[in-house]
Order: C-alpha cells, then sequence, then structure tokens
C-alpha cells in the first residue's frame, strides 16, 4: 500500500469541462459539465468512478484521453507518472501509454476487420510486431487467431469486450480508462472482464473504471470515487462502502448506498443538479440533511480518514 | 443468380415502361412526323400526303402502332432517323462515341475533385477553406448548365481564345486528319461545364458524410489509440463514406444525361445529347424513342454498378446478399 501511494501513475487536479452553447437568439455562454474534479490512481489499483448515467462520467474518460469535441473547454492540471500532460504529450502517450477501453462494439470500425484495428496504426515493421503481440494476446483472452479476421458485427458480445480489451493491453499500458466495460454482458463474462482488470491491475497497471454499477464497483475496485452532479464527493477505499457505509464521510454517499435495494431501499428526495443549473458551494446542499450556514460557500476537496471528501462538516 | 434474375426482371419492366410512356408522350405531342417528313413548307398535295400517312400507319390506333414499334424494336430496328436520314442505332452509336468521351470525363473530375474537396471541407470544417469550398459549390450548385456553358465559351474561347468555340474538331478537316490532341482540345470546355454541374453536389455531400463519420463513436476510438486526423480519415473515413459516395456518383448518370443535352447544344458538340435537341425540334419520332430507351439502359447500369459495388465495399452487404 506504501509502495503504491507513491507512485500515481494519473493525477488530475480541478479539471473543468465546458461547452459552448448558443442559446435562443445567438448569445453563446458555457456549460460547464465537469467541475473541479481531482482524483489519483495510483500504480497497481483499481479506482472506480460511480456515478449514474448521463451525469457525464463518460466526459470525464475522454477529457484525461484528449479526445473531447472541438466545442469542449477543459481546465485544470492533469499529470501521468509526475510528468505534466500537455496535449503534445498526450498525443504520444494516447494508445501506447495510456489505453482505453470503451462501452461497446459500437466503438470499432464497422468496415474494417478487428484484427487491423487491434494492431492500430504504424509503419510497416511495427505492424508486423504488433501482429505478433496480437496472437499472444488473443489466446491470452481466449480468443480464436480467425477472429482477427471477422467484422464487428460478426462477434458476439463477449468476444467484441475481450477484443476491446485485447486492443487497450496489446502495448502494455501504465494506466487503462475503461469506461462501462461490463453492461451488456452476461454474469459468467461480466466476471471474467473483471478478472481481466485484476489481472491488469496486478501487472502494475493503474486502471481508472467509470461505471454507474455500484456493486461492479465494490467487488472490483481498491477505491471508489463517488460522483454527483459532474464531480466526486468523495473517494474512499472500498472497505468503506461496506457495512452500509457506516464508515462513509460524505452524507451522499452515506444515503446512495442506503438508497440501494439490498440494503435500506430508501430514496433520497429530490434529484441530482445537472449543468446549467448547479447551486453555489455544495452540490448536495439542498437535499442533505445535515445542511448548515457554511454549505452555501466554495468547498474543497481534503483528506479525512484515508480518503478524501469534499464537505466542510464530515467527520 | 437469384439477384441476377431479380436485376435482370427489374430492367424489363422498366424498358417497358419507358417505351409505354415515352411513346404515349409523343403520341400525345404536337409532333407529326408527315410535317417532319415532307416539311412545314411543302407543295405537296393533300392525297399524296394522306397516301403516306396510310403508308406509314399514321392512322392506325395508338395501341396498334405502339405495337408495330415495340415489335420492331424487339427484332433490333429501331427505325430511320428522319433528320439525319440513317438507321437510329447507327446514329445513336456515332452519337453516343463522342458523348461517352465527354461525360465519362466530367464524371471523373466532378467525382475525384468532389470527393477530395469535401474530404478537405470536412476536416477543416468552419475554416476559411471549409467556407471558401461551401460557397463556391453552392454558386456552382445554382448556376444554370447553359448559362456556364456560354460564360465559358465568352471568357475562354471568345476572349481569350484559348479554345475553339465549339465543334469536337476543327472544321474543314476528315475524321481520318483530326489528331487526338485536336479532340481533347475541343472536349475541354464542355467537359469543364459540365464537371460544374456535378461537382458542387458530390462535394457537399462528402463532407456532410464526413463529418457525420468523424462524429461517431469508432472515431473516438481511433483517436483515443492514438489516430492522428489524417490516419482517421485514410484508415475509417474514406471507406465509410465510400458508399454515399459512390451512390451520389452513379445516381448522378441520370443528371449528366440531362446536363450533357445543354452542354452539347452551347458548344455545338455533336454528341447524343446535341442530337436529343436536333430530333426533338425536327419532329424525328423514332430517334426520339430510340435515345429515350438507350438513355434508360445507360441510368439503369449506372444504378447496378452501385449495387454491385456496395457489396464489395461492405462485409455487411455482401452477406445479405448470399444469405438470399
Amino acid at each position: 500500500m506504501e509502495e503504491r501511494q507513491s507512485n500515481p501513475v494519473l493525477q488530475v487536479k480541478d479539471l473543468s469541462i465546458s461547452f459552448s452553447m448558443y442559446d435562443q437568439g445567438m448569445a453563446k455562454h458555457d456549460l460547464e459539465v465537469i467541475h473541479q474534479l481531482s482524483l489519483t490512481v495510483r500504480r497497481g489499483e483499481i479506482l472506480a468512478v460511480a456515478g449514474s448515467s448521463g451525469s457525464g462520467k463518460s466526459l470525464l474518460a475522454h477529457g484525461i484521453l484528449g479526445i473531447l469535441p472541438k466545442n469542449a473547454k477543459m481546465e485544470g492540471e492533469m499529470a501521468f507518472c509526475g510528468q505534466k500532460l500537455e496535449p503534445s504529450l498526450l498525443e504520444n502517450l494516447r494508445g501506447k501509454e495510456i489505453a482505453f477501453i470503451p462501452q461497446s462494439v459500437e466503438y470499432l470500425d464497422p468496415l474494417m476487420k478487428v484484427g487491423k484495428q487491434v494492431i492500430g496504426r504504424g509503419k510497416k515493421s511495427e505492424r508486423i510486431r504488433r501482429q505478433e503481440k496480437m496472437k499472444q494476446v488473443f489466446e491470452r483472452y481466449h480468443l480464436e487467431p480467425s477472429a482477427a479476421d471477422l467484422y464487428p458485427y460478426q462477434l458476439s458480445g463477449g468476444m467484441a469486450r475481450r477484443v476491446l480489451i485485447a486492443g487497450a493491453v496489446l502495448d502494455q499500458p501504465k494506466l487503462m480508462i475503461a469506461d462501462e466495460p461490463t453492461p451488456g454482458l452476461q454474469e459468467e463474462l461480466a466476471r471474467e472482464t473483471i478478472q481481466n482488470f485484476r489481472e491488469l491491475a496486478e501487472a502494475g497497471c493503474g486502471v481508472l473504471l467509470i461505471t454507474h454499477d455500484i456493486d461492479l464497483a465494490m467487488e472490483l475496485a481498491d477505491r471508489i470515487a463517488v460522483f454527483y452532479g459532474g464531480t466526486i464527493l468523495e473517494i474512499a477505499p472500498v472497505e468503506d462502502f461496506s457495512a452500509e457505509g457506516a464508515n462513509l464521510r460524505h452524507p451522499y454517499s452515506r444515503a446512495f448506498l442506503q438508497a440501494l435495494p439490498q440494503n435500506e431501499f430508501c430514496p433520497i428526495k429530490g434529484s441530482q443538479p445537472y449543468a446549467g443549473n448547479l447551486p453555489k458551494g455544495c452540490l448536495f446542499a439542498d437535499r442533505c440533511p445535515y445542511r448548515r450556514e457554511g454549505c452555501q460557500e466554495e468547498m474543497e476537496m481534503r483528506a479525512l480518514r484515508g480518503g478524501e471528501v469534499r464537505c466542510r462538516y464530515a467527520e | 443468380m437469384k439477384g441476377f434474375l431479380r436485376t435482370f426482371l427489374r430492367m424489363i419492366t422498366l424498358l417497358a415502361a419507358v417505351s409505354i410512356l415515352s411513346f404515349l408522350l409523343l403520341a400525345k405531342s404536337p409532333v407529326d412526323p408527315l410535317t417532319a417528313y415532307v416539311g412545314a413548307s411543302s407543295t405537296m398535295s393533300e392525297e399524296a400526303k394522306e397516301e403516306i400517312a396510310e403508308y406509314w400507319g399514321l392512322n392506325d390506333p395508338p395501341l396498334e402502332r405502339f405495337l408495330t414499334w415495340a415489335g420492331n424494336t424487339l427484332r433490333g430496328d429501331f427505325g430511320t432517323s428522319i433528320v439525319y436520314k440513317q438507321p437510329v442505332l447507327t446514329v445513336i452509336r456515332e452519337r453516343f462515341q463522342y458523348s461517352f468521351v465527354l461525360m465519362i470525363t466530367a464524371w471523373i473530375c466532378s467525382g475525384l475533385l468532389g470527393f477530395i474537396l469535401g474530404i478537405l471541407a470536412a476536416v477543416y470544417q468552419d475554416s476559411i477553406l471549409d467556407k471558401t469550398i461551401k460557397t463556391i459549390c453552392l454558386i456552382f450548385q445554382s448556376a444554370p448548365t447553359f448559362w456556364v456553358g456560354l460564360l465559358m465559351l465568352s471568357i475562354f474561347a471568345v476572349n481569350l481564345g484559348w479554345f475553339p468555340i465549339g465543334l469536337a474538331a476543327p472544321m474543314g478537316k476528315t475524321a481520318a486528319e483530326v489528331t487526338l490532341g485536336e479532340r481533347v482540345h475541343h472536349l475541354i470546355l464542355p467537359a469543364i461545364t459540365l464537371s460544374i454541374l456535378g461537382i458542387g453536389k458530390i462535394t457537399l455531400y462528402t463532407r456532410q458524410k464526413l463529418l457525420e463519420i468523424l462524429n461517431s463513436e469508432f472515431i473516438l476510438y481511433a483517436r483515443a489509440r492514438g489516430e492522428s486526423t489524417w490516419q482517421i480519415v485514410r484508415r475509417h473515413g474514406i471507406k465509410n463514406i465510400a458508399i454515399p459516395a459512390v451512390t451520389v456518383q452513379f445516381a448522378s448518370f441520370s443528371e449528366l444525361f440531362g446536363g450533357i443535352a445543354l452542354a452539347e447544344s452551347v458548344f455545338s458538340y455533336p454528341g447524343i445529347g446535341s442530337a436529343v435537341t436536333e430530333a426533338g425540334l425536327g419532329g424525328d419520332v423514332p430517334l426520339l424513342l430510340g435515345i429515350a430507351i438507350f438513355s434508360a439502359v445507360f441510368v439503369f447500369a449506372g444504378n447496378l454498378t452501385a449495387n454491385i459495388l456496395y457489396g464489395v465495399i461492405d462485409p455487411r452487404i455482401r452477406e445479405g446478399i448470399s444469405h438470399e
């Protein structure tokens, strides 16, 4: 654990992502979808970012990878293995040191054989070398060598998932970003995928897992970051999420856990604030049972009991 | 095999429909083959005219006339052109040679150039380059062919004198004397005029389709894998826009045929387009019908080629066909 902590693969500090939008009458304004988000992924650990669907989690992944659409604006600082992550550096790392596992087979070119896509770009000699490597990786993930000659529409769901993982691990990346890797998979395949991620982490890779599935996060991750309204309210070791979250720091994290069917199943009043009309200060304040005066003011992430929390009054 | 049979059947029904419709239109039109033949100011007696009409069967009911014509056509006899005093098939064959060179040149130029410009505009979306290309295409789109042709003529042939003002070869030379260079020289202006007709549409369409592709999820993944913009265009873009591009390009056969009538008239180019104009003006019913059928076959062939190419490009379509 000590060694892990001293080895951050990815550090994100105060990341904000906004989009330029046009209102009626052509007035331009910025819509901020991610604000002042901070997190750290360490070597050999799996950090899960858990939050509800449609809350902008995928944009976080795209932002880190530098593949946001043109009208998006990103602020904040990122570092990879201690090095400041500039766009030029990111361009070199993408697809090599930093790998991405997308959600579904939709992310494969429908008109290109999957083998060619797993191998990716590069000079001829480089591609031949990668082809050899692909054979090994395919074997490891129980893919027939002939699968390389299939088109994406010919793959089953499980095969597609394994092809996408094969493409990501081909270069032995230091950081793996996986966006919703399990939905639509059968129990058995989901388990297999989880196993694959564990192996990756054990091999020293830092894994950033983005998911709406808290059960998956609890089963797989070392730490869980609770994503709410475009930012992270709490990052805590996975152990704290058991026992109905008694050890959690943020009121939202506890309420969220209690809302799960297997726990109390008691809903939180109100709804999540979305980009465009965010409250000032704590984003959860208007739904929080412990709301106090100071909750309307700006809030910073702070360390607490081996985790981090964005709440003034958490103990 | 089943697919082939179906295509063949479709072509037969299409040709039948085109024949019936064109025959009907001509029968109802004010075009009078007799007047066209003897001339409006002929001194021929009414009796003599009546005799010719009787001999040609012009007094028979339309259905009977159609069946006679269709029967002859099926035997390969398209009749004799009144304007050119030659068998219709001979006229079409001769004229089409000229038109074909013109059309293919314009088709390839507008296709290639349109494709390249479309890709450039999409990759550099919203840049000055993109805006320039879009503006030029919209101007080309809205400019009538004959007007562009006249403009070309007055600038490049009359004022600058770079190109001949018409015909497919210099005047006063026999066919054997005309060199390839002279033919190309005569071809350039009409070919450019005809290209301008198609280029705007193909460019704007390619641009639109590539923008759609560039916004799709698999492009996001390709970027996450470290591919650069041009690598993405080369590896994923071109193949994925090939199907829409092929569709527009081959569907433009019909527009090309329409455009050629105007372009050839302006440049007095002796192709099938100017033959149509003359046949129409001269009331040349057999030639008009012959060309109508011929153009139907031509356009059908274009669409058929596009259908075959779909399967070559997209494995999903290829499999769909083999499962039938």
